[in-house]
């Protein structure tokens, strides 16, 4: 079992002073496959990124990466991963280019073929136009993206990427998924961290979600989705009054408990029926003579998630506790 | 195309390797932001300048003039300050991600801070050669010959190399930037000042003539007036601090003892503070 999986961290726990980061946190990754930490800010994911990448030592558990234990065998580890985060970034005086060129030296892959090698990622994450330009005048998006091709220059066995988008804009974000696809393709392992439910599941196999320390839940994103009740019908209606009927409605397409927001004037409830729910709905209220707003299909997003598992939303923890 | 990189086994580095490039990455980083070079290019300058011209004139110096007397005191400074942009440096690495960076990597262990060091070094050369020429154009000479003086630019190179190994320390122990200027500010200014830098130490009051004294910036200031032969006339008493006898030799047994202390203590406290 160990010996194929890229990934293999068991009972990891990791307190600073009184905080506890994590608690007993275990998972596994086969090689080749995408998996993605779920969690709110202050959860632990990145105190795990830290630990799986020998940035920091767990209190206690184990941990090995490309078949290797992170405690004991650290710098062999780090000569077969590629981490980004927002922690360990690319240096703002440099080019893009010198810095791709220094990270393949530290790698120890030898000046030329560090050189090469760099001039290959500036193509294939389209920055060849910036790649002589200084760090600190790209654009976040591109720095996103040069932090991704750092992490490629030595051919590592294992990817993390701590929240790769967080910060981005939409665009930016759609851009660097673009760039995620090609490395998932290709076939290599990755760990990616994300507060984004969508994110986990466009880009991941296998979603571990985590809080408060713990892990709470996993699979791929389909089955997190049933436990959360699927997708969600709503009707934002245009006069309050009518909000009892609509939620007759909602209830009888969807064929769940409807949730009634007073202050959005919405009405929504869990269905497995998919879009046909919207039709039904529809058609129902047409018949009814109620004027709608809006009405629509929604996925279950992260806080959904927490609101099933947990009983809480997904806030956000203190300042610190992911540090 | 894909170019072919040798598998993580084959791949050897070590620590002399990985100190170059860190170094070179430091070097770059000076060049291309000249503004922060100024604490060691415009202030020595300005400092020659209003001590030279301003104070010196209400400064007597036995046996010397005091733009003489002056420039050994205003390298020694100029080294302990421009050594500690090491911590600053090494502070903001801290804080934008470079270390997290340079820790995921395979590298030497202590090749960050070697680098470090290394560039700093090399930095040093700018501010030293600056204040030699502004020296010489205020009237400052090398009067002992070509021995003595190469010694004088050897124990400042040494001088410096010594003064950044506190520096990374500093850095390793302080949270951030702003808190490694706030101890240059409150604690290594006025070292540099409770000593024979700028005024000669028989016009200070008795207790603090004997901390000056054995004050290493003292010791380094005499000894380049001595290499230099900028205080000729200067004989110290008999019953002086051994220090201010033997101002080389104390300044060497410093130079060593902050190597051998501080260099090992970094390196640890480094991985330490960054560990968490």
């Amino acid at each position: 079992m160990a010996s194929n999986a890229a990934i293999d961290a068991s009972g990891l726990v990791k307190r600073y002073g009184e905080t506890v980061a994590l608690s007993g946190v275990s998972f596994d990754v086969p090689r080749g496959t995408v998996c993605s930490l779920l969690g709110p800010n202050g959860a632990g994911k990145s105190t795990a990124v830290r630990i799986l990448t020998t940035l920091t030592e767990a209190d206690e558990g184990t941990a090995t990466v490309a078949g290797l234990d992170v405690a004991t065998r650290a710098a062999e580890v780090r000569s077969r991963i590629g981490l980004a985060s927002q922690d360990a970034t690319v240096d703002g005086l440099l080019t893009g280019r010198e810095n791709l060129i220094m990270i393949g030296e530290l790698h120890h892959i030898g000046r030329r073929v560090a050189t090469e090698r760099a001039a290959e990622l500036l193509e294939q994450f389209s920055l060849v136009d910036a790649g002589d330009r200084l760090i600190k005048t790209y654009s976040g998006g591109m720095r996103r993206r040069l932090d991704l091709a750092a992490t490629l220059v030595a051919h590592p066995e294992v990817l993390f990427l701590d929240e790769p988008t967080t910060g981005l804009d939409p665009r930016a974000r759609n851009e660097l998924w673009d760039v995620l696809d090609i490395l998932v393709d290709e076939g290599a392992t990755i760990l990616l961290t994300t507060q984004y439910l969508e994110e986990a599941e466009r880009l991941a196999d296998d979603i571990v979600v985590i809080d408060h320390g713990r892990v709470i839940a996993r699979g791929d994103s389909r089955s997190l989705k049933r436990q959360v009740g699927g997708d969600q019908v709503f009707a934002t209606v245009v006069d309050p009054a009518t909000l009892g009927r609509v939620s007759e409605l909602v209830g009888r397409t969807a064929g769940a408990e409807p949730e009634i927001d007073e202050g959005a004037r919405q009405v929504r409830a869990a269905t497995a029926v998919g879009p046909r729910a919207i039709a039904e709905l529809a058609t129902a209220l047409a018949e009814a003579g109620i004027e709608v707003e809006d009405i629509g299909l929604r996925q279950p997003t992260l806080d959904d998630v927490f609101m099933t598992l947990t009983g809480h939303h997904a806030e956000e923890v203190e300042e610190g506790a992911d540090e | 195309m894909t170019v072919s990189v040798p598998p993580a086994e084959q791949r050897r580095g070590g620590i002399f390797k990985d100190t170059w490039v860190v170094a070179r990455r430091g070097l770059k980083h000076m060049i291309r932001q000249p503004e922060a070079l100024s604490d060691v290019t415009i202030q020595p300058i300005m400092f020659v300048l209003l001590f030279a011209y301003v104070f010196g004139g209400a400064i007597a110096v036995q046996g010397s003039n005091y733009r003489e007397f002056l420039m050994g005191g205003i390298f020694a400074q100029t080294i302990v300050f421009g050594a500690f942009n090491v911590a600053i440096a090494l502070a903001y690495d801290r804080a934008n991600g470079a270390i997290d960076r340079f820790r995921s990597l395979p590298m030497a262990r202590g090749s960050v801070l070697a680098g470090h060091a290394l560039a700093s070094l090399v930095r040093s050369v700018l501010p030293i050669t600056l204040m030699s020429l502004c020296g010489l154009i205020v009237g400052w000479r090398i009067r002992d010959g070509v021995v003595d003086a190469v010694s004088a630019y050897a124990l400042m190179f040494l001088f410096t190399f010594a003064i950044i190994w506190v520096g990374v320390l500093m850095g390793s122990l302080l949270p951030s930037p702003e808190a490694v200027q706030g101890f240059a500010f409150a604690i290594i200014f006025p070292i540099t000042f409770v000593a024979s830098t700028f005024v000669p130490l028989n016009t200070l009051p008795g207790p603090l003539q004997t901390v000056a004294a054995w004050n290493p910036v003292t010791s380094m200031s005499d000894a380049l007036r001595e290499l230099f032969g900028n205080r000729r006339g200067f004989v110290p008493e008999p019953n002086a601090d051994w220090p201010v006898r033997h101002p080389v030799a104390y300044t060497f047994i410093w130079i060593v003892g902050i190597i051998v202390v501080c260099a090992p203590l970094a390196v640890r406290q480094y991985s330490r503070t960054i560990d968490d």
